[in-house]
């Protein structure tokens, strides 16, 4: 797998998220990502990025374009220094919460996203990698 | 730091205090960054002048880099509100910093004409003046910077207020068309301005339209899911209309369930679906305008 180009965003305010979904926008459609994988991505990123700012108490995303064989895709890190995750299989499971929310966010995610990889170590932070090809 | 040196520049500015004025000022009337339209020569010279005795004063015991040191604080509150105010007229940031920067000129000749003999002196006050007067510009262009920020707050949360409507479509019921990024401060107002509308109205039925939120995920669902369930709280069902293909498909994935919630893919059908369960129905008759040829 190469990588084309990359960007990274910041992500410390809910305003980051807005910017973030933006920017995964922008870079699908420069691919020539359909509508569908488009929003999927889209979506994806939110909850990734919702998730870096409320659990990991902010982070940073990377964006790269990246291109395997005759694929290109899209992929997304997310990146915190927060406090981890304790049981990730309990984490991704639907309707498990620690937060309030749905607790939908990190297993929907995976569903968005063709390749989906979690790394944490508790008190050392989490890295969610996806991928969406076009 | 220049701290205990004898302050050739207080008394510099001192004893030609009016021609370092008309000199700067000459330089801002010059500068291509003047904005005439925007401010006078009278106003330019008297917030000049009173910025060149504030200078003095905090450099009268020599040239302190650190502008947090107390002798700096009027010069501070001075520039704070001077780009504040430029900031609010429509200045540009370096029309703004032009202000500061261009007193330069005018201070290195008046350096240069009183100690051109002792060339030491000379590097080491130039030298000084441009340490200050670089850091008091940038600090206008920071406070410049937050000012405008400000301001895109403060019209942020005046859209918040103007981008949710509730318009009554039919007696009893109700349509809150959502546009842009529904975020929790939103829906608090969104739901707030429908319950009362339901209120007001007495409406049974609310149609919520998503067409124009461009993304639909867990939390929007989940804010969207208790607006609907306030509203049922009060009597009054909604329909959730606007839900493009590419949301479906993506609320599928996330695994949220609507399937408690009446959705409809138009508003139009949204609204048939309202008077049906207002038991109201539309009848087609003989259209009054006729095309005439």
């Amino acid at each position: 797998m190469t990588v084309q180009r990359s960007d990274k965003r910041l992500i410390r305010t809910s305003e980051d998220i807005v910017m973030v979904r933006q920017l995964v926008r922008e870079w699908a459609k420069t691919i020539g990502m359909n509508l569908v994988d488009q929003t999927k991505l889209i979506t994806a990123a939110s909850e990734l990025a919702r998730n870096t700012f409320d659990y990991g108490g902010g982070g940073v995303m990377l964006i790269e374009q990246v291109i395997d064989a005759m694929k290109i895709g899209l992929r997304l890190t997310f990146e915190d220094k927060g406090p981890g995750i304790d049981d990730v299989e309990q984490a991704i499971k639907d309707g498990y919460t620690t937060g309030g929310g749905m607790g939908l966010g990190l297993g929907g995610a995976r569903r968005l996203a063709n390749e989906f990889y979690i790394d944490t170590k508790p008190g050392e932070g989490t890295r969610v990698t996806i991928i969406r090809w076009k | 730091m220049a701290k205990e040196q004898a302050s050739i520049i207080a008394d510099i500015l001192k004893k030609q205090e009016t021609e370092i004025l008309n000199r700067w000022v000459k330089e801002q009337l010059q500068s291509v960054t003047l904005r005439s339209d925007l401010m006078n020569e009278s106003e330019l010279r008297q917030q000049s002048s009173e910025f060149l005795s504030l200078f003095r004063e905090a450099t009268s015991r020599g040239v302190n880099y650190d502008l947090n040191a107390p002798e700096w604080s009027r010069v501070m509150e001075m520039l704070n509100s001077a780009s504040r105010s430029r900031a609010l007229q429509g200045y540009s940031p370096s029309e703004t910093a032009t202000f500061i920067f261009s007193l330069k000129q005018p201070l290195f000749n008046s350096l240069t004409e009183t100690i051109k003999e002792n060339t030491g002196a000379l590097s080491r006050e130039i030298w000084n003046v441009t340490v200050i007067l670089d850091k008091l510009g940038l600090y206008t262009i920071d406070v410049y910077i937050k000012s405008r920020e400000e301001i895109i707050l403060r019209q942020q949360r005046e859209m918040i207020e103007l981008s949710t409507p509730v318009v009554q479509l039919w007696n009893g019921i109700l349509a809150l068309p959502l546009i842009g990024t529904l975020d929790s401060e939103r829906t608090q107002v969104v739901m707030e301005s429908l319950l009362t509308r339901i209120v007001e109205t007495g409406s049974y039925v609310a149609i919520i339209d998503i067409t124009g939120v461009p993304t639909v995920d867990t939390l929007v669902a989940q804010h969207l899911l208790k607006t609907v369930a306030a509203a049922k709280l009060m009597g009054a069902e909604c329909i959730i209309s606007g839900i493009r293909p590419q949301i479906a498909q993506t609320i599928v994935h996330l695994g949220v369930n609507l399937a408690d919630v009446i959705t409809k893919a138009t508003m139009a059908e949204a609204l048939k679906t309202a008077l049906v369960m207002n038991g109201l129905h539309i009848v087609k008759s003989q259209p009054i305008a006729k095309k005439e040829k």
